[in-house]
């Protein structure tokens, strides 16, 4: 929006915090809380992390919660108050330091969530979040975004973009109406930037390991070669780490909790890796070893979703395998299937 | 590692196992579990310090069984499970081979599992000094601590249960967690649920943990909860003189009765 560019230092931050809890306005940040690196709300600057590569769970579940109540209802006599969850009562947020492949990965999130029922959680959680992206400066050998078509420089869904000029600064792009107001609310900490810099150039070159349409377009004949899914996933051990890491999969499951007076309805995060995940009522199920499984997860990520919703549903973050327990690698896995 | 290889090839060859369960090195030098065929692939196997996963966890895994008979190549933590799988009548000696090594890389091809039961009478059975400490340290606090400190870390679970799937002994083919007519553990991930969850669990294994550390290592949020089922393990150790996956004679501390029990600690 604004082409007016700016300078952020680290130093002022705290400063920054303190404006938005004026307003009401929460910031959720990367911390470390005991062992984990992940997102929180943030409090003071100084417990913020900018040096890692990727946190270990992504911003998901700022706009996506792991566990979300959708309705409650309380007994009254033989009749039942049902009340549905308010979601104009979500606090305004700011989502600092998200990495651009996650930020770009909330275009994913809403393409499922606006895709035909309108999702008023996960849309209203949207529209009252601020999202302001660090650009990365490196990468690890886990990262592959430039192969699914993101990179170090993506913008998409961000509002405002941040990139590391020295260890003190960031230079800031705003890049929507609600990046401008942030901008202008908090107009104490930014200074204007002297001069324009190629943020390209900044940040860190990731190279491509595959070409991904080609992928794309191969997968559908891959589909029944059940001893190329058998052979990937024989080591996976069926939990879910990877999808909860994941800042694209969206997956989730109902689950209703009552007690005597009443209960609540929630929306709970689920997997594809799960054996239950397909189990029928009638105890059959269509998945019933890993691979299928395993298949699903590579099928839907890289051939359904572009079907239907028009995009590759991952962002190359590389959290699915930094995080699994036995090594399974995404994209050493997305290689082996283009030579397959 | 040139004698693992060989042993490994000389099983294939002859046609005795079909599948060797061993570790070798991913792309990005992170060491993970394989499963060998075909003999000329034998040289990928390798054994270090890094070989820590367990094993024993794709001993029951149903697509690994359909190769036929497996070797697997053991460290102590998988030598006690295959002690305790068998124990609980999960697996039975001949049905597979056991490849052992030990510190030093010394390698042992065991004939039965009655010859891993006598080698680790010699083995000194210890905690890591990281886990030894973190116990200590959680013995240190009052209950109120010790709860705090629990609601704290299981507060970050994100149930994807890396934990179980990563348990050897977590074997269950339908978990009770996953059971929800009646719906008996609160399936969602909030603290209650997360509670539930880890207390079932740890109860579950009372007395069965082999102590390998594979549930902590393998959780993505760094949740020390091998450190629940070690201490249980060093508690049963303590009051009944039993260590799991030591043995092959079926006898549970905590499920088998004999009339004179010690009763002291029922208060």
């Amino acid at each position: 929006m604004s082409s007016e560019t700016k300078i952020l230092k680290k130093s002022s931050v705290q400063k920054l915090i303190e404006i938005l809890a004026s307003a009401n306005i929460r910031l959720m940040a990367p911390q470390k809380k005991g062992a984990a690196l992940i997102f929180a709300e943030t409090k003071s600057a100084s417990e913020i992390s900018y040096d890692h590569i990727q946190t270990d769970l992504s911003a998901k579940s700022v706009l996506f919660p792991q566990t979300e109540e959708i309705l409650s209802y309380s007994y009254a006599g033989r009749d039942v108050n049902m009340k549905e969850r308010e979601a104009e009562s979500f606090p305004e947020l700011v989502l600092f330091g998200a990495r651009p492949c996650e930020s770009s990965a909330i275009g994913l999130l809403n393409a499922v969530f606006t895709w035909d029922t309108q999702d008023v959680f996960f849309k209203t959680r949207l529209a009252k979040t601020t999202v302001i992206t660090i650009g990365c400066k490196k990468f690890d050998e886990y990262c592959f975004c430039t192969s699914v078509g993101c990179s170090p420089a993506d913008k998409r869904f961000s509002d405002i973009f941040m990139t590391p000029v020295s260890d003190e600064e960031f230079y800031v792009e705003s890049l929507t109406k609600k990046g401008d107001d942030l901008i202008k609310r908090a107009a104490a900490v930014f200074t204007m930037a002297n001069k324009t810099i190629d943020v390209e150039k900044e940040l860190a070159k990731v190279p491509v390991l595959f070409d991904i349409d080609a992928l794309n377009k191969k997968l559908p004949d891959l589909f029944n070669r059940v001893e190329i899914w058998k052979e990937q996933s024989l080591r996976c051990l069926g939990c879910g780490a990877c999808a909860y890491a994941c800042p694209a999969c969206a997956c989730f499951d109902i689950q209703d909790e009552s007690g005597k007076e009443g209960g609540k309805r929630l929306r709970c995060w689920d997997s594809c890796g799960f054996s239950t995940f397909t189990l029928h009522t009638s105890g059959h199920n269509p998945r019933h070893i890993q691979a299928e499984r395993w298949r699903q997860r590579v099928m839907h990520k890289f051939s359904y979703f572009k079907d239907r919703l028009k995009s590759i549903a991952c962002v190359g973050c590389g959290r699915c395998s930094r995080n699994c327990p036995v090594d399974m690698n995404l994209s050493e896995h997305l290689k082996s299937l283009m030579e397959a | 590692m040139e004698k693992l290889i060989n042993i490994a090839r000389g099983l294939l060859e002859s046609g005795k196992v079909k599948t060797i369960i061993g570790y070798v090195e991913g792309p990005t030098g992170r060491i993970r579990a394989a499963f060998i065929r075909k003999p000329e692939e034998c040289s990928k196997l390798l054994i270090n310090q890094n070989c820590i996963q367990n094993l024993a966890v794709y001993l029951l895994k149903p697509e690994i069984r359909e190769f036929g008979r497996p070797a697997v190549i053991a460290n102590i933590a998988t030598q006690r499970s295959v002690l305790q799988l068998a124990q609980e009548c999960q697996i039975a000696d001949g049905e597979i081979d056991v490849i052992g090594f030990y510190a030093g890389n010394t390698i042992v091809e065991f004939k039965n599992f009655t010859e891993i039961e006598q080698r680790l009478k010699e083995v000194k059975l210890e905690l890591t000094s990281d886990d030894a400490k973190l116990i200590e340290k959680i013995n240190a606090m009052d209950t109120k601590q010790k709860w705090q400190f629990w609601v704290d870390e299981f507060s970050r679970c994100i149930k994807c249960y890396a934990c179980r799937s990563s348990c050897p002994m977590c074997y269950c083919s339908r978990c009770l967690c996953d059971c929800n007519q009646p719906q008996i553990l609160s399936a969602p991930s909030h603290l209650l649920g997360n509670l539930e969850w880890h207390i079932t669990r740890a109860m579950h294994l009372a007395g069965r943990c082999v102590a390998c550390g594979d549930c902590g290592r393998a959780c993505p949020v760094g949740i020390p909860l091998h450190i629940l089922t070690m201490k249980i393990a060093e508690d049963v150790l303590k009051n009944f003189g039993k260590r799991a996956g030591t043995t092959l004679v079926k006898e549970y501390a905590l499920s088998s009765f004999k009339n004179d029990d010690r009763e002291d600690f029922i208060k």
